[in-house]
């Protein structure tokens, strides 16, 4: 967004171009960054209030109306807290790494379309972007639990880092999944093939593919081991105090609705719904199916438990990596059959749904048949490991000792 | 040569990947090396995006410094000295000498051709527009790149199990 | 222009976004007490004393993890321009990339064989 009417207007009054046009970009980065920041404040509280209502608690209720102003509270107190760096610590990648970290999650929202006309830039290459910025976080962490000089700290910090590089790879098999379909990287070009049928029908197994390894790569439960407040003290950040603590605190808020946001974009139609073509509306479409997303990621991380980190790698390995890359190839297959039959468009943005339903319907009843071997599958191999360890709790002895 | 942003940004993203690079062979500190090594590699990512090639931009941030990084600060710690690297790699003249005349050598290779020779040789930067559909269209056509593209998945192949194989030898004797 | 113009956003985009968190750190610079002393600056081990160094010789493991992962890496971005090609492409330039995911996934079941992505 580089508000053109906002750089004539200066070069009609009499600026030079070149720093109308800087001033007129710079406006935009303010603009699109202010959305993430002003939403984090927000959501701090929304995932307290949740939390509290799925734990049978009230949640934040003194300062201001149902406690809305508890976060503006939190903030001040962070501000007061005293910032102690340890002594051994290597003070400048110390100091650095809280910022790449928060700078790695907010730098994504460049590439997303709030609405049809709204977006920061428009790149070709957008959704490379994001997996590109995203891993950016990886080496922010790995940065921190180095610098702290903590054994705590490294030994969390690589943990941590194997197992967010390791997930990193079905997220982006599965990713693959829409950007064959829509057969662009664009945001926008992905969102305006979507406009018939929404990608989640066409891939649901791709969806829940990459909604797992994107809570993965938050740290969220129960992929949690980031924090590990019970084996690792907490993870990589130990040494960190006061609001360089808060930034990592914030990026993983931010981090989370931000990929409620992308899951949105990529199998949800983003701003798609009825009257999408005012801004508004679209923008409200987009806030609202995210949000929905935002509170089912929020329900698993306070309903399931925490993994190990054996039985995480075991999960992702044995699991994720070979569902992932055999969906690509079914999918792939599948539709490369129907479009040399003629049965399926090759290009989804101008195609109607009456041409679409044929291979939507198609790629559905193969998901669904995976999803259901898998599921079947799953339940045999559970029931042999239960049987030959005798008990629930034997079952992880069997995934640590394999 | 007129002076405007684009001249800006090339000088900028120069120096930092100058810079990085002047970081990496000073340091001591191997883990800082290596993050001198990613500020390095993003200032390239920066001159592909001047060059109109984004996607190889993308694909600098993502695999450079999204894996080797992490890679290398592995690797980092599997060394025995990491903050401090012994003196006498530091004083190594000949080798010097040696690598300086040879990057010499192919910084004169590079340029002569190209601005020497023959100076009507001038791209407008941004008039070359490849996209990655085009990209991928050439990588897998029967007359493009499809054969060193099924190497390249070889190659990867062959390195992740010579990696296994001594990697293996490795924590068995441990 | 128009797409370096896109790419001058996120010049300034990337200038900008570490200043946001640097901005309440500094503030908090400000404003924060700082009375640091001998114990309270030690690293932190749950009140024991530290020993030895932290950055010491670490496990083999990890590196094979950032291996593995480092194929498959490069492995996707060469996947990303054929998916995105993949409503173009006939059916032997398709069945290419075919290829090259079933000789990737060669390697993986050799890792798998050899345990090596068995967490110890």
């Amino acid at each position: 967004m580089d508000c053109p009417g906002l750089c004539e207007a200066l070069v009609q009054g009499g600026a030079n171009p070149g720093l109308a046009q800087f001033l007129s970009l710079f406006v935009g980065v303010v603009l699109v960054s202010g959305i993430p920041l002003v939403t984090v404040i927000v959501l701090i509280l929304v995932e307290r209030k949740v939390a509290a209502r799925i734990q049978d608690r009230i949640g934040p209720n003194r300062v201001g109306p149902f406690g809305s102003l508890q976060t503006f509270a939190d903030l001040l107190k962070l501000l007061t807290k005293e910032d102690i760096t340890p002594t051994a610590a290597d003070r400048l990648l110390y100091n650095a790494a809280p910022l790449v970290s928060f700078a790695s999650v907010v730098l994504i929202w460049a590439v997303i379309p709030y609405t049809p006309y709204h977006f920061g830039a428009d790149l070709e290459i957008g959704a490379l972007y994001f997996v590109a910025v995203a891993s950016l976080g990886t080496l922010a962490i790995m940065t921190a639990g180095w610098a702290s000089n903590n054994k705590y700290a490294l030994l969390g910090a690589f943990r941590v880092v194997a197992l967010l590089v390791s997930y990193e790879i079905p997220l982006v098999f599965a990713l693959m999944v829409p950007i064959m379909l829509a057969g662009t990287l664009n945001m926008l070009d992905i969102i305006y093939a979507q406009s018939s049928m929404w990608f989640v029908f066409m891939a649901p197994l791709a969806m829940l593919l990459f909604a797992i390894s994107s809570q993965a790569e938050t740290g969220r439960a129960p992929f949690d081991l980031i924090e590990a407040e019970s084996e690792l003290v907490a993870g990589f950040n130990i040494e960190y105090s006061g609001m360089k603590f808060g930034m990592f605190f914030a990026a993983e808020f931010m981090h989370v609705f931000t990929n409620a946001i992308l899951l949105t974009i990529f199998f949800f139609g983003g701003w798609l719904g009825p009257l999408w073509n005012e801004p508004l509306i679209a923008f409200a479409w987009l806030g609202l199916k995210a949000s929905l997303i935002y509170f089912v990621f929020l329900w698993v991380r306070n309903t399931v438990p925490r993994l190990r980190i054996d039985q995480v790698m075991r999960f992702n390995w044995f699991f994720l990596v070979p569902v992932s890359i055999g969906n690509l190839l079914l999918t792939a297959l599948l539709l490369k059959l129907m479009q040399e039959l003629g049965l399926a468009p090759r290009v989804l943005q101008t195609a109607t749904l009456g041409e679409v339903l044929p291979m939507t319907l198609v790629l559905l009843l193969a998901n669904l048949g995976i999803i259901a071997l898998i599921l079947g599958r799953l339940r045999t191999t559970g029931r042999s490991e239960r049987l030959a360890t005798g008990g629930g709790a034997g079952s992880m002895a069997v995934a640590a000792g394999d | 040569m007129e002076f405007n942003a684009i001249t800006l940004a090339f000088i900028v993203f120069s120096l930092v990947t100058l810079g990085g690079g002047i970081g990496v062979v000073t340091c001591i500190n191997l883990f800082r090396g290596t993050i001198w090594l990613m500020v390095s590699l993003f200032g390239m990512a920066g001159l592909f995006i001047l060059l109109s090639a984004p996607f190889l931009a993308a694909v600098q941030v993502l695999v450079y410094i999204g894996a080797i990084a992490i890679l290398f600060t592995f690797a980092v710690m599997l060394t025995r000295s990491i903050t401090h690297l012994p003196v006498r790699f530091t004083r190594l003249w000949a080798n010097a000498f040696a690598a300086g005349a040879f990057f010499v050598l192919l910084v004169a290779g590079v340029i002569y051709p190209v601005w020497v020779v023959n100076d009507a040789v001038h791209f407008p930067v941004s008039d070359v527009t490849r996209t990655t559909a085009d990209l991928g269209v050439a990588l897998v056509s029967g007359n493009g790149f499809v054969l060193p593209f099924e190497v390249a998945s070889l190659l990867l192949t062959a390195a992740m199990i010579g990696a296994i194989v001594i990697a293996r030898d490795v924590d068995d004797e441990l | 222009m128009e797409i370096l113009n896109q790419w001058a956003f996120i010049g300034i985009f990337a200038v900008m976004a570490p200043i946001f968190p640097a901005l309440p750190i500094l503030i908090a610079w400000v404003l924060r007490p700082s009375k640091p002393n001998v114990l309270k600056s030690q690293t932190y081990e749950c009140g024991v004393e530290t020993v030895g160094d932290t950055w010491v010789q670490f496990r083999v493991q990890y590196y094979i993890y950032g291996l593995v992962f480092l194929v498959f890496d490069v492995e996707m971005v060469l996947l990303f321009p054929w998916a995105v090609a993949y409503n173009r492409l006939d059916f032997f330039a398709f069945a290419a990339g075919l290829l090259f995911i079933f000789l990737l996934f060669d390697g993986l079941l050799y890792a798998w064989r050899k345990g090596v992505l068995v967490w110890r």
